[in-house]
């Protein structure tokens, strides 16, 4: 069985908002002095999906891809030392600057590209751009089935089997292999690679391919390609100003509440 | 410029469901000499089409077999295609539910399209459509323009109003019931709290990481409770639900449930953007954290900083004298 897990390194979410900026003229974040990078959270999921899977079978492999440019390699030297396989990162100038449209269509060239592969596990959403949209479009450039915000995933007689997370409680769906799957926060926390396996990772190779090795014409793919043009990225203005209750103990504070509340005809 | 809007409805309990009118009525707000029409699909979708033209619809694409009852991508993307090949549609818009998260990239993909993804507007900006979202977990917001047409976007519930006025009535078209799906549902596992649902309360208490434990919700649980269960629902931010405090289905914020009650009470919620994403509509928020720097205190109007040990069941109390 051979299974990809997609990676793709973001600013850490965990940047305190004080610390979170934009340059306006750029549309693009500054990244916060002093916090690298990460791999996005629900990647690190979909690579623990993909090793339950793979301790399961007891055979097969996982090969972590990244687009990205040469930073992303921290993001796929992750998920090798959560014990992944094999590595492969996509960076070229013309993959660069792209949107969730060229990014699929990137992921999904790379994925025909090895051939042989079984099921490819992504995050949710990536947590920087928030849009849950790379996995779907891997899986429709492919004509492959797929099953979205799982919160686990089996093999079970050859298919894809995925409880997934919906609005009102869950759903077991089964699907025919080649299959995607996207995951979600409820999988619970990936595991944590072991000091040996992060020295074991350092050593594998990390193979890169380009746009033309892809065999992906340079006008259709990064920036060239994206059908959403960002016009405007900012920082939203959080109105209000907070009016905090005194009051000598936590029931004058309460009482000061509820008065308040009731003042407003909330309460 | 006219454009024709596609809006892909969904039902809830056969009825058209409140985010099919809201994504109608903007749909009205944008097609400016167009036409709009709405896809309506599953058990009750024949009798729903009334209820569709009132919201907006000039055109309900309705097939009322029972196959499309559970969402499966592959049934409703074929539906939705029959219907965007009679109405030509210069945007399809799709609400950002559980099923428009699978639907809304589906049918971008399949067209050679863009889709952006839980808009919260879509304006006409001198004929040509802009989408705004939140991005970087609701940090920051991004406007974006299509480079290809159509526009396909997937919209917040209740960033829209509906129309004040029920509009007149409209055509109905048949479409194909459902074809075979490569997906099977296998099982099913209802996680639904009892009563008053948390999207649809006036009033929602919500927990999060800086209760301390799971008992926190007792306290929590109480206040909503105090402020009477015909009103008021539980909530839980993010961090509490993967610790395995308190239900998925309860958890507000992006990734969860999007709340707009009147009142919004967060206790021992720091703020993170995420979680904001999901209540940042409510009419007033009150914050309840010890740490007087919390994130949370921005977005509120009334706050306390104090220990929620002491301050909830004092509030409880508060709450209950009053008449």
């Amino acid at each position: 069985m051979h299974l990809v897990v997609c990676a793709k390194q973001i600013p850490d979410p965990e940047t305190p908002p004080a610390a979170f900026r934009i340059d306006e003229a750029n549309n693009e974040v500054i990244p916060a002095q002093g916090i690298p990078p990460v791999l996005s959270q629900f990647d690190g999921m979909a690579a623990e999906a993909a090793l339950r899977i793979i301790e399961g079978a007891g055979e097969g492999k996982i090969t972590v891809i990244s687009l990205g440019q040469e930073s992303a390699q921290a993001a796929i030297k992750q998920v090798l030392a959560m014990g992944a396989d094999e590595g492969i990162l996509l960076e070229d100038e013309a993959l660069q600057g792209g949107d969730s449209y060229t990014t699929a269509r990137t992921l999904a060239a790379a994925i025909e590209h090895l051939g042989d592969v079984d099921a490819v596990f992504c995050g949710r959403q990536a947590a920087d751009w928030d849009m849950g949209q790379v996995g779907l479009g891997i899986a429709e450039i492919l004509g492959w089935p797929s099953a979205i915000i799982g919160k686990d995933a089996k093999v079970e007689d050859g298919s894809m089997v995925v409880e997934r997370v919906t609005g009102d409680g869950f759903e077991t769906v089964s699907m025919p292999m080649p299959a995607v799957v996207t995951i979600s926060n409820e999988i619970g926390d990936p595991r944590y690679p072991k000091l040996q396996q992060i020295m074991q990772a350092a050593r594998k190779t990390v193979t890169r391919l380009d746009a033309g090795e892809l065999g992906l014409d340079p006008s259709t793919v990064g920036d060239a390609g994206a059908r959403l043009k960002l016009e405007r990225l900012f920082i939203p203005v959080v109105e209000g100003e907070v009016e905090l209750m005194e009051g000598e103990t936590a029931e004058e504070q309460a009482q000061a509440l509820a008065a308040a509340l009731r003042e407003a005809k909330i309460l | 410029m006219a454009r024709n809007i596609l809006v892909v409805g969904e039902l809830e309990g056969g009825e058209l469901s409140s985010t099919t009118a809201e994504l109608l009525a903007l749909g009205t707000r944008l097609v400016d000499g167009g036409q709009v029409s709405v896809t309506l699909l599953g058990s009750g979708a024949g009798d729903a089409a009334g209820a569709a033209h009132a919201a907006g619809a000039d055109t309900a694409y309705v097939s009322s077999d029972a196959g499309y009852d559970d969402f499966r991508s592959d049934q409703w993307v074929a539906a939705v295609e029959e219907a965007m090949g009679q109405s030509s549609p210069d945007a399809v818009f799709i609400a950002q539910s559980m099923a428009g998260r699978d639907l809304g990239p589906r049918l971008a993909f399949r067209n050679d399209t863009a889709v952006a993804m839980d808009c919260v507007s879509v304006e006409d900006d001198g004929g040509d459509l802009k989408a705004t979202r939140s991005c970087y977990g609701g940090s920051a917001q991004a406007t974006y323009s299509f480079a290809t047409s159509p526009a396909v976007a997937t919209i917040r519930a209740k960033s829209q109003d509906p129309l004040a006025e029920p509009s007149g009535g409209g055509d109905t078209v048949e479409l194909s019931g459902a074809g075979d799906s490569r997906s099977t549902i296998v099982g099913r596992e209802a996680a639904v709290s009892e009563g008053l649902q948390i999207q649809d309360a006036e009033i929602v208490v919500s927990g999060g990481r800086g209760l301390g434990d799971p008992e926190g919700f007792e306290v929590v649980e109480q206040l909503a409770a105090a402020i009477g269960t015909d009103k008021a629902a539980v909530g839980a931010s993010r961090a509490a639900v993967d610790l395995g405090w308190y239900p998925t289905s309860q958890q507000v914020g992006l990734t969860g449930k999007v709340v707009t009650p009147d009142l919004y009470v967060a206790i021992a919620i720091s703020g993170a953007s995420q979680h904001m994403a999901g209540c940042s509509g409510s009419k007033t928020i009150v914050a309840i954290n010890r740490d007087p720097e919390a994130n949370i205190f921005t977005a509120a109007r009334y706050g306390i900083v104090g220990d929620y040990k002491e301050v909830v069941p004092a509030l409880i109390e508060a709450v209950n004298a009053l008449d």
